[in-house]
């Protein structure tokens, strides 16, 4: 174990750490009684700024720069999003805070409406998680009688209220403008930007929509100040203009072939090798690992030799992957076939696509068809070359779709067939010895049905 | 004046023109293909079919710097100094991209499909897919179920462009269509128990670029290759609808919509969309017959127009009747023929259907209670030429004190129109011609019954509602037995050779300033504003 302090998880070992009265024993809600009792919203949107605070639900955009984008002077109503549909496979941090520390999560999110002027707050709940759900609603409702929230919270004028909303169980619900819609009662298709829900979102009004992590974070630098903030994680890269760098503590969660999986707080910037030696407690089995997912599936694949890679905001990049993600760290021993990985990974895609873009809904689709005949002993090596192009041509970065979650159905393709493309050809080769170098298209009637 | 690049081309648009990336292209000349585009729908930007590449041109410096990934053409505002790639390799490969995706799952069915010909997905698989299939999968069964009365599914045909549902969320507003299911697994679909069922439900048929959604009445009724199109103007209501009369060998299969923002944009209502089955009802009026001492007697055309102008001739006080079906130059033909004999005839507008109340829809497309598409060209023609407007029930009521020697009432109405009593107060007449589509009792007891053209056989122009006059020519031959008003008119005023409505509009312009705005100018697709010069005048 390192020497650093855990501050987000710091209290969850408590057995009453859910509810107020330990959360307050804790020095729970001084945070929000100085923002509330000498700030302006603005202060604490400079010193969130200055924090270099990032978005921890997977994109890191920076959150104070985020705040700023919504228009000024509005006349309100502005609404706050919390994003608690947190259903990136290998992801439970959210969960953690929600079960074993509501409280702190929702004096962020007291302070980060404060801080946006934002009057009405959702709560979005996955439908997957009912302790998390019974718990934040206690701790709402105990937040309602201690006066945290409703109107003219401690003395001073402002007024706030959260409503939990749970969710259907849908993946797409997490993308923020997906989520949108579906709070507004409508289908979760992720909206096209611009405009920005800053600009235009929930009830066409502007709206910020943060991950719980973030809230959390909020708390944290509201009680210690940017500074603290600022001394924990990874600088900006010199070389690189548009890192922004990434500051703070966060929670990764470490799960799959490991000996001692769970959430784990550590200084952003740790590395995939010292994640696993430190806190997982090795390999399990006392196996080799083979790669692991940096956070969360969509995010691609790292090789065990590349286990180096800094898990910041740039680290993941740099390996060909899309990106830190969430943080869930997914390790994935020597005994696992690639081949399974990627037909689990595309099944996931290809159920969860939301299905309004017709390049991610067909190519989801497409390649867990792909995988099927593959798996079934009848892939040919050219399935590997379109499973590529379906990777490569899905996404925004390609632009071929309107949200970012195309992105990580891509990724997860891409990073597979490249960096183990010689045991996806030894499998289709020793699995189909007759047929592997076809390139003709199957005969009808003989394909393998997928559903 | 803003100027938008458009594969190198400099387009030029108006100030305040709101174009996104497909239009503009279209008017350099270049087809974006689109599916769930639709200029009178919201834009969703989901079928990714319009990818383009873009960027700016910077003003002062004139360098173009363009974004690294392709963006959706619709929905990309085109602003001074965009720059569009519509051409690229990059544009191209995207294109290839979702025709494959597109076709991965459907039935390929063409052969059986009704849409095929007028498909974009077969028009655009042409021209922009690939040479070949490179997924190996079983399409699945075409599977159809109807949506409701007037519309079927056929569920696996469909690209999700999702028009359908849009169309009946912002402009029917009845929002019955909806997606089930998740991704490649959607479907287009109602709830249990609520169908399809608006006054405007088939536009979903127009809209669907492909062969899901299928018209019931037209279903594998003809090939769309086989059909040939007229412009033509909706006779249903006031409205006025442009329309295309969609017809093989003289017989009309369809009416579709057709685009013109001054009067309901793209839309139509079921009510004309359907309401052309009385054209090709047998029942209808087909034999022209004088009343002789022995019941009805049938004539010849070539001998029937010498007879009537003998007879009327000989009359002294005539009146005519001008139904609101007529168009403006039968009508007037009509009246100055009448005129011409009798300079004191008397003139009245026709009966006017209506039926319940006008009913709005949320986007502003009116259908209205008033049943006949000419109202006021014929109200126009008539206080042009007499400066007063009996209408028929007045002079149904004054027939007792005042008494004619002959009485002309035209009709061309889709069903029965009088009753007996009305009928029996013209008996008396010595002359009565009846010309009309169908029988009625005022029929039974006509002098010469003279059947009538019904729309889609007429030439000529109408005036909507809202003083908007269009053009238009006939779209199928009148059945055997049957001329046309205008053909009979166009005779009786001693004119040569066949009918043409335009010659006779500009009469009507010179003779009656209501029309003036026509007067030398080509209709055009959209009709002309009569009301411009009125206001002017005013």
């Amino acid at each position: 174990m390192t020497d650093f302090e855990p501050v987000l998880l710091a209290n969850i070992d408590r057995d009453d750490s859910h509810t107020r009265a330990a959360y307050e024993a804790t020095g729970g809600y001084q945070g929000l009684k100085k923002v509330l009792g000498g700030m302006t919203p603005d202060d604490v949107k400079k010193l969130v700024k200055s924090s270099g605070l990032r978005g921890r639900g997977g994109a890191g955009f920076p959150t104070g720069l985020k705040w700023t984008f919504l228009p000024k002077d509005h006349p309100g109503p502005i609404y706050f999003c919390l994003n608690a549909d947190e259903s990136e496979p290998g992801t439970f941090n959210n969960r953690i805070l929600m079960e074993e520390d509501p409280h702190q999560v929702i004096e962020g999110l007291i302070i980060s409406c404060f801080a946006t002027a934002a009057t009405t707050a959702y709560f979005y709940m996955r439908y997957e998680y009912p302790l998390a759900w019974k718990r934040v609603q206690q701790a709402v409702d105990e937040c309602y009688e201690a006066g945290y929230l409703g109107e003219d919270i401690l003395g001073s004028g402002y007024s706030l209220d959260i409503f939990l909303h749970r969710g259907a169980a849908a993946y797409i619900c997490g993308e923020e403008t997906g989520l949108i819609e579906s709070l507004e009662g409508k289908r979760a298709w992720p909206r096209i930007k611009p405009p920005f829900p800053a600009v235009e979102g929930v009830f066409r009004e502007p709206t910020v929509v943060n991950n719980v992590e973030t809230a959390a974070c909020v708390k944290h630098i509201a009680d210690r100040g940017a500074e603290w903030f600022k001394s924990i994680g990874v600088r900006p890269d010199p070389d690189n203009p548009r890192d922004a760098g990434s500051y703070g503590p966060k929670l990764y969660c470490l799960s799959g072939h490991i000996e001692k999986p769970g959430c784990y707080e550590a200084p952003l910037g740790i590395t995939v090798n010292e994640l696993i030696d430190q806190y997982g407690g090795g390999i399990w089995k006392g196996r080799k690992a083979k790669c692991a997912i940096p956070g969360g599936i969509s995010m691609g694949l790292l090789t065990a030799d590349e286990f180096d890679c800094s898990l910041d905001f740039a680290g993941p990049g740099k390996y060909g992957c899309l990106g830190l993600g969430t943080a869930a760290v997914v390790v994935v021993d020597e005994t696992v076939l690639m081949v399974d990985f990627l037909h689990n990974s595309s099944q996931f895609f290809a159920h969860e696509s939301c299905g309004q873009c017709t390049p991610c809904r067909e190519g989801t689709s497409w390649a867990l068809k792909m995988m099927n005949r593959i798996k079934a002993g009848k892939g040919r090596l050219k399935d590997l070359d379109l499973l590529l192009e379906i990777g490569d041509n899905l996404g925004i970065i390609p632009g071929t779709t309107i949200c970012g979650l195309a992105d990580g159905a891509a990724w997860p393709l891409k990073n597979a067939i490249r960096k183990f493309r010689d045991e996806f050809e030894a499998y289709v080769k020793e699995t189909n010895p007759d047929g592997y170098m076809e390139t003709n298209p199957v005969p009808v009637l003989e394909i393998i049905g997928a559903h | 004046m803003p100027t938008v690049l458009v594969n190198g081309e400099e387009i030029e648009i108006g100030e305040d023109e709101r174009l996104n990336g497909i239009q503009v292209a279209a008017r350099a000349g270049e087809e974006v293909p689109h599916y769930c585009w639709h200029p009178g729908l919201t834009i969703v930007a989901s079928c990714r079919m319009c990818l383009v590449e873009t960027g700016r041109r910077d003003a002062e410096s004139g360098e173009i710097s363009m974004m690294p990934k392709l963006v959706p053409g619709c929905q990309t505002p085109a602003t001074d100094g965009t720059v569009f790639v519509t051409n690229s390799e990059k544009v191209k490969d995207a294109r290839a991209m979702v025709e494959e995706d597109l076709l991965i799952r459907h039935p390929i069915d063409c052969p059986i499909c009704d849409k095929a010909g007028e498909c974009s997905l077969q028009d655009y698989h042409f021209e922009h897919g690939r040479e070949e299939r490179r997924a190996d999968l079983r399409p699945f069964t075409s599977r159809r179920r109807p949506l409701g009365d007037t519309v079927t599914l056929f569920v696996d045909r469909c690209v999700m462009c999702t028009r359908c549902v849009r169309f009946t969320r912002e402009i029917s507003g009845d929002a019955e269509l909806m997606v089930v299911n998740r991704g490649a697994h959607e479907e287009i679909d109602v709830f249990p128990g609520f169908p399809l069922d608006n006054r405007m439900s088939g536009n979903v048929v127009d809209l669907c670029p492909v062969g899901a959604l299928g018209d019931r009445d037209f279903l594998y009724k003809q090939r769309v290759w086989f059909i040939k199109s007229h412009e033509n103007v909706c006779a249903g209501c006031s409205t006025g609808c442009s329309i295309n009369v969609e017809e093989n060998q003289d017989r009309v299969y369809r009416l579709k919509p057709r685009e013109n923002p001054h009067v309901t944009g793209w839309w139509m209502c079921d009510e004309g969309r359907y309401g052309w089955k009385h054209v090709h009802d047998p029942g209808r009026n087909t034999q022209p017959k004088r009343r002789g001492d022995e019941g009805y007697e049938n004539v010849e055309w070539s001998d029937l127009s010498q007879e009537l102008d003998l007879k009327l001739r000989s009359s002294q006080r005539i009146a005519a009747v001008l139904s609101p079906h007529l168009t403006v130059e039968e009508a007037f033909m009509l009246a100055t023929y009448v005129r011409e004999i009798d300079p004191n005839a008397q003139f009245v507008l026709g009966h006017v259907p209506t039926q319940g109340e006008d009913e709005s829809f949320s986007n502003g497309f009116t259908i209205r209670a008033e049943k006949c598409p000419n109202r006021r060209g014929v109200e126009e023609v008539i206080i042009g030429l007499t400066k007063e407007l009996p209408t028929w029930d007045d002079f149904a009521n004054q027939l007792g004190e005042e008494s004619f020697d002959a009485v002309w009432i035209t009709g061309g109405y889709k069903t029965n129109w009088n009753d007996e009593t009305t009928a029996d107060k013209f008996s008396g007449i010595p002359l009565l011609i009846v010309q009309d589509t169908f029988a009625s009792p005022l029929w039974d007891r006509a002098t010469f019954q003279l059947p009538s053209a019904a729309f889609p056989e007429r030439d000529g122009s109408y005036v909507n509602h809202a003083d908007r006059l269009q053009c238009f020519s006939w779209a199928i031959r009148p059945p055997a037995g049957v001329m046309t008003e205008g053909q009979l008119f166009w005779r009786l005023s001693q004119k040569s050779g066949l009918y043409k409505s335009r010659s006779i509009l500009e009469d009507v312009t010179r003779e009656i300033p209501y029309f003036a705005a026509a007067a030398g100018v080509d209709c055009g697709e959209h009709g002309i504003d009569l009301k411009v010069d009125k206001l002017a005048a005013v």
